[in-house]
C-alpha cells in the first residue's frame, strides 16, 4: 500500500518532554521518525506509557514537540498560522484514548458529532446536518434517535462509537484513532473495522492506528510501528514485523498474548 | 452459601421524553463462590457495567432496580447508604471501566491510592502512603516513587488504568469486579496484572467478576463465562464448553467475529 | 413518587431548610411591594417601643421602633432593600470575576499572572473601606453599597472560576472542541463556562449571604441607603440606644439578618453537595 507517492504525514526526528513533579524530566518521545503514504493504515503499537498518545496529539498540532517536525502534506504543521491550521483541521481528525473524557458532558451526542462540521466550508443547514448526524450514528452502531441522549446514559462502548462518529463525519483524509476500538465487543469492533476499510476505500482514507490489540492491527494495519519507552523500535509491513520481529521487545509482546489454543475440547 | 448471589435482577431507566421504561439488565441471575472467577462478555451496551455498578450499589441516581443481590449474606437492594458504605472497599471493589470517572482530576494519585487505606483501612498516614507506594510497585507503574505526585491528567490511559486498578487491590475486598481492567494495557502489562489477579484469587480466595471484550483474557483467567446481550443473559458454564460449542446465536456471532489471529489460535489447538 | 421525594428531603436537608428561609424571604421581600401590614414610614409616638403585641395587635407582630413605626413592616421593605444590594452587588461580581477567571484559565502565562496579581489587589480592599471612599465621592447610597460590595466580590469569583475552568481545561473534550476549529472564546462559552456553572450557583449562593451581611454592616455605619426608607442595619444601629428598654428593637433585625445569612449559607451549602462531582459517582 505504501507506493512511492509523495507521504500525506512525515513525522522528523519528534521529540517531547514533561517535567515531573521533583525536578526530573521524562522523555516521553525520542527521535520518532515515521511516514504515511495517502491510504495506508499505519498501526502502531506499544508499551503502554510508551509515548503512543503524546504522538498522536502532536501529529495533530494539539501538543508541541520539544524538538522535530510534522509535515503535512509537505507542509510543515507548527508553522502554519492559527487561520490556515483551522482550515485544515477538517483534513484530519483524532479519535481519543479517553472517549468518556473526549466528550463535553453538557452537549447532547447530536451536538457533540456535529461539531466539527463547522469546518466544512459550505455552511450547512440545520436539517442537512441533523441528517448527517443520524447516517453517521447509524454507521457506528447506533440509532439516529440517540442524537438526543447525554453522554452518561451510553454505555463505555457506546461512548467510543460517539467519538468514532464525531471524528469521521468531516470525511477527513487523515484520521488517527488512539484505541478507538478498545471498550467494543468483537461483533461492533469488526463493523467499525469494516466501516474503516470501506472509508480507505472508496474515499482514501489514511490512519494512524494505535491499539494494543495485535488481532486488530493485524486486521487493519498494511505496516506496523512498534515502540517503547518513547522510542520507535521496528517498523514494517505488518506481517512481516509479526512473523519475523527482529527486536526483542516485539518479540516479548507477541509471546505475551493472551490466545486460545490452551482451551481443551470439552470431554 | 455464596459469597455473591443475584436473584431475577432487573435496572430499567425511565425515558425522559416519555413515560416508557428500558430495561437495560433483565432478570439476570447467578451466583458466585469465593475463590472463583466469573468472565462476563457481551455486546457492548449489553448492561455489564451497569450490572456491575448495582452490586457495588452504585447505580446512577435515575436507575430503577428490582430483584435481590447478597454479598456475604447481605441484602444489597434497597440498603441504606450507610449499610453500603461498609460493604465498598472491604467487602467489594471494583475497577471501573473508564479510569478517568473514577479518579479525582485534583487530587495526586498516591493520595488517591492512599485515602481508602486512611478511611477504611485505618492505617495512619505514613502507613498508607508506603502501602501505596508499594501498591503502584506492584501494578507495574514505571518509577513509582516519583510518579506518587503526579495528577491523572500528566499519566496515560494505561497509568491511568493502573491507578485505578491499585485503588482497587488496596483494601482487598473479597469481592473484586474488574470491568474491562486492561484495555489500555500493553499485552506484557496486561498479563502482569491477570497474573495478579489470578494469585489473589488462588491464595486469597477472593472472588473476582472479569468484564472483558477479548476472549483470551476472559478463556486464560475465567473458569466459568457469563454471556450478556442487550440485558438478557444468553449463558451461563465452562468457558471452554461456552467458546467450543455455544448454545446461542450471539456467541456464535462473536467467535465469528475473533480478528483471525484469535480464531486460529482457537482452532489450532482443535484436533 | 412520595417515598423518591422523602428519600431527597433526608439526602438534601441543607438544601431544603436553604431553600424554605430564602424563598420565604424572598416572598415576604416582593409582598411588601403590594402590601404590608401598617406603613413602615407612618411614625405613632403613643405606641413608641410597644413590644410585640403588647398592645394587642395595634402594636404590630413584632413591636414598635422609637419613633412608633411598625418593625414588621420596616423589615418586609428592609428585606427588599437587602436582596436588591445583595443581588446587585453578587451580579457585578459574579460576572466580571467570572469573566477575570475563565480569562485567566484560558491564558496561563502572563495575562493570567497579571490578572491574579490585579485580583490581590481588589483584594486588599475591604468593602467598608471602598464604601467610605466612594461615599466620599458619590455620597452614601444604594448604588455606593452595590459598588462596593461588588468590587470586593469580584476576586472571590474569580478564583473559584479559575480554579474551576482550569480543571474543565485539562479534560480530553476540549482538546477535541479544537479539533473542530473552536477558538479560545467559543471554547470558553460553549464548554468552559457551562461545565464550571454549577460551582458559579454555589458561589453566588454563599456570596449572596456575605452580601446581606456586609450590606447591613455598611448601613449601621450609615454608608448604606439613606433614611426614611428602612433597613435591617440601620434598625439595628437605631436599636442601641434602647437595648435594655426595648430589646425586641435590637432582635428583630438581628435575627431576620441572621436568618437570611443561615438561610443562603445552606443553600449554598446544599447546592454544593448536590453536585459535588465525587458524591455523584457514589450513588
Ligand atoms: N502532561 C503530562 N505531564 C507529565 N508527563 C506526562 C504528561 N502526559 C504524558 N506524560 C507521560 O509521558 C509518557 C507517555 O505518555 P502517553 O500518554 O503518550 O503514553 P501512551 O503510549 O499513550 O500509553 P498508554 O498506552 O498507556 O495510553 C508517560 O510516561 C506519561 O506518564
Ligand atoms: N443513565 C442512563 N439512562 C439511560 N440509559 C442508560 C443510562 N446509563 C446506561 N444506559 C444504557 O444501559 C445499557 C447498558 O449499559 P452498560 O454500561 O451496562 O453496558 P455495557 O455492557 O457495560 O457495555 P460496554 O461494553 O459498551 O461498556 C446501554 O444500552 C446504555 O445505553
Ligand atoms: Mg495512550
Ligand atoms: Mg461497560
Amino acid at each position: 500500500m505504501s507506493g512511492n507517492r509523495a507521504p500525506l504525514v512525515e513525522v522528523i526526528g519528534l521529540s517531547r518532554r514533561y517535567a515531573l513533579p521533583g525536578g526530573r524530566n521524562l522523555q516521553a518521545l525520542d527521535n520518532v521518525s515515521l511516514s504515511v503514504a495517502p491510504g495506508e493504515i499505519l498501526g502502531i503499537v506499544g508499551e503502554s506509557g510508551c509515548g503512543k498518545s503524546t504522538l498522536a496529539r502532536i501529529v495533530m498540532a494539539l501538543d508541541r514537540p520539544t524538538s522535530g517536525n510534522v509535515l503535512l502534506e509537505g507542509d510543515d504543521l507548527f508553522a502554519l498560522s492559527p487561520r490556515e491550521l483551522a482550515r485544515r483541521r477538517r483534513n484530519f481528525q483524532m479519535i481519543f484514548q479517553d472517549p468518556y473524557g473526549s466528550l463535553d458532558p453538557r452537549m447532547s451526542v447530536a451536538r457533540i458529532i456535529a461539531e466539527p462540521l463547522r469546518l466544512l466550508p459550505e455552511r450547512l443547514s440545520r436539517a442537512e446536518k441533523a441528517k448527517r448526524v443520524a447516517a453517521m450514528l447509524e454507521d457506528v452502531g447506533l440509532r439516529a434517535e440517540d442524537g438526543a441522549r447525554f453522554p452518561h446514559e451510553f454505555s463505555g462502548g457506546q461512548r467510543q462509537r460517539i467519538a468514532i462518529a464525531r471524528a469521521l463525519i468531516t470525511r477527513p483524509k487523515l484520521v488517527v484513532a488512539d484505541e478507538a476500538t478498545s471498550a467494543l465487543d468483537l461483533t461492533v469492533q469488526a463493523q467499525i473495522l469494516r466501516l474503516l476499510r470501506d472509508l480507505r476505500a472508496r474515499h482514501g482514507l489514511t490512519m494512524l492506528f494505535i491499539s494494543h490489540n495485535l488481532g486488530v492491527i493485524e486486521e487493519i494495519a498494511d505496516r506496523v510501528g512498534v515502540m517503547q519507552a518513547g522510542r520507535l523500535l521496528e517498523i514494517g509491513p505488518t506481517a512481516a514485523v509479526m512473523e519475523n520481529p527482529r527486536e526483542e521487545y516485539t518479540r516479548r509482546l507477541l509471546a505475551a498474548e493472551p490466545t486460545l489454543d490452551f482451551l481443551e475440547q470439552p470431554a | 452459601m455464596s459469597l455473591l448471589a443475584v436473584n431475577n435482577l432487573t435496572i430499567t431507566f425511565r425515558n425522559r421524553r416519555s413515560t416508557a421504561e428500558t430495561a437495560v439488565v433483565k432478570a439476570v441471575s447467578f451466583s458466585l463462590e469465593a475463590g472463583e472467577t466469573l468472565g462476563i462478555v457481551g455486546e457492548s451496551g449489553s448492561g455489564k457495567s451497569m450490572l456491575s455498578l448495582a452490586i457495588m450499589g452504585l447505580l446512577p441516581g435515575d436507575a430503577r432496580l428490582s430483584g435481590s443481590i447478597r454479598l456475604g449474606g447481605q441484602e444489597v437492594v434497597g440498603a441504606s447508604d450507610r449499610a453500603l458504605d461498609a460493604l465498598r472497599g472491604r467487602e467489594a471493589g471494583m475497577i471501573f471501566q473508564e479510569p478517568m470517572t473514577a479518579l479525582n482530576p485534583a487530587m495526586t494519585v498516591g493520595a488517591q491510592i492512599a485515602e481508602g487505606l486512611c478511611l477504611r483501612g485505618g492505617l495512619s498516614r505514613a502507613d498508607a502512603n508506603a502501602e501505596a507506594l508499594a501498591l503502584m510497585e506492584q501494578v507495574r507503574l514505571p518509577e513509582a516513587r516519583r510518579r506518587f505526585a503526579s495528577y491523572p491528567h500528566e499519566m496515560s490511559g494505561g497509568q491511568r488504568q493502573r491507578v485505578g486498578i491499585a485503588i482497587a487491590l488496596a483494601l482487598k475486598p473479597r469481592l473484586l469486579i474488574a470491568d474491562e481492567p486492561t484495555t489500555a494495557l500493553d499485552v506484557t502489562v496486561q498479563k502482569d496484572i491477570l497474573d495478579i489477579l489470578d494469585e489473589l484469587v488462588r491464595e486469597r480466595a477472593m472472588a473476582l467478576i472479569l468484564i472483558s471484550h477479548d476472549l483470551g483474557v476472559i478463556a486464560r483467567s475465567a473458569a466459568r463465562t457469563l454471556v450478556m446481550y442487550r440485558g438478557d443473559m444468553m449463558e451461563d458454564g465452562p468457558t471452554v464448553q461456552v467458546l467450543r460449542q455455544p448454545q446461542s446465536d450471539y456467541t456464535r456471532q462473536l467467535i465469528a467475529a475473533l480478528p483471525r489471529r484469535s480464531r486460529r489460535s482457537l482452532e489450532g489447538a482443535a484436533p | 413518587m412520595r417515598a423518591g421525594m422523602m428519600r431527597w428531603l433526608r439526602d438534601n436537608k441543607a438544601l431544603a431548610a436553604g431553600l424554605v428561609i430564602t424563598v420565604s424571604i424572598v416572598v415576604l421581600a416582593l409582598l411588601s411591594l403590594f402590601w404590608v401590614p401598617m406603613s413602615p414610614t407612618k411614625m405613632n409616638i403613643a405606641q413608641k417601643l410597644k413590644g410585640p403585641l403588647e398592645n394587642g395587635f395595634s402594636s404590630g407582630l413584632l413591636g414598635k421602633d422609637h419613633f412608633g413605626r411598625d418593625i414588621a413592616s420596616m423589615l418586609m421593605v428592609g428585606a427588599r432593600y437587602s436582596l436588591t444590594v445583595a443581588l446587585a452587588s453578587v451580579a457585578i461580581g459574579a460576572m466580571i470575576g467570572t469573566a477575570l477567571g475563565v480569562t485567566a484559565a484560558a491564558r496561563p502565562g502572563f495575562t493570567g499572572a497579571a490578572l491574579g496579581r490585579l485580583n490581590d489587589a481588589i483584594f486588599a480592599l475591604p468593602p467598608i473601606l471602598s464604601a467610605i471612599m466612594l461615599g466620599a465621592l458619590m455620597g452614601p447610597g444604594t448604588t455606593t453599597a452595590i459598588l462596593a460590595i461588588g468590587t470586593f466580590m469580584i476576586p472571590v469569583f474569580a478564583r473559584v472560576t479559575r480554579g474551576a475552568a482550569m480543571q474543565v481545561r485539562a479534560r480530553d473534550y476540549i482538546l477535541a472542541a479544537r479539533m473542530a476549529g473552536e477558538g479560545e472564546v467559543t471554547i470558553t462559552l460553549l464548554h468552559v463556562i457551562p461545565n464550571i456553572a454549577s460551582q458559579i450557583i454555589v458561589q453566588v449562593a454563599i456570596q449572596l449571604a456575605m452580601a446581606i451581611l456586609t450590606e447591613a454592616g455598611l448601613s449601621f455605619l450609615g454608608l448604606g441607603t439613606p433614611p426614611p426608607a428602612p433597613s435591617w442595619g440601620r434598625m439595628l444601629a437605631d436599636s442601641q440606644t434602647y437595648l435594655l428598654k426595648a430589646p425586641h428593637m435590637a432582635l428583630a433585625p438581628g435575627l431576620a439578618i441572621a436568618l437570611a445569612v443561615l438561610g443562603f449559607n445552606l443553600l449554598g451549602d446544599g447546592l454544593s453537595r448536590l453536585i459535588d462531582p465525587r458524591r455523584r459517582i457514589e450513588r
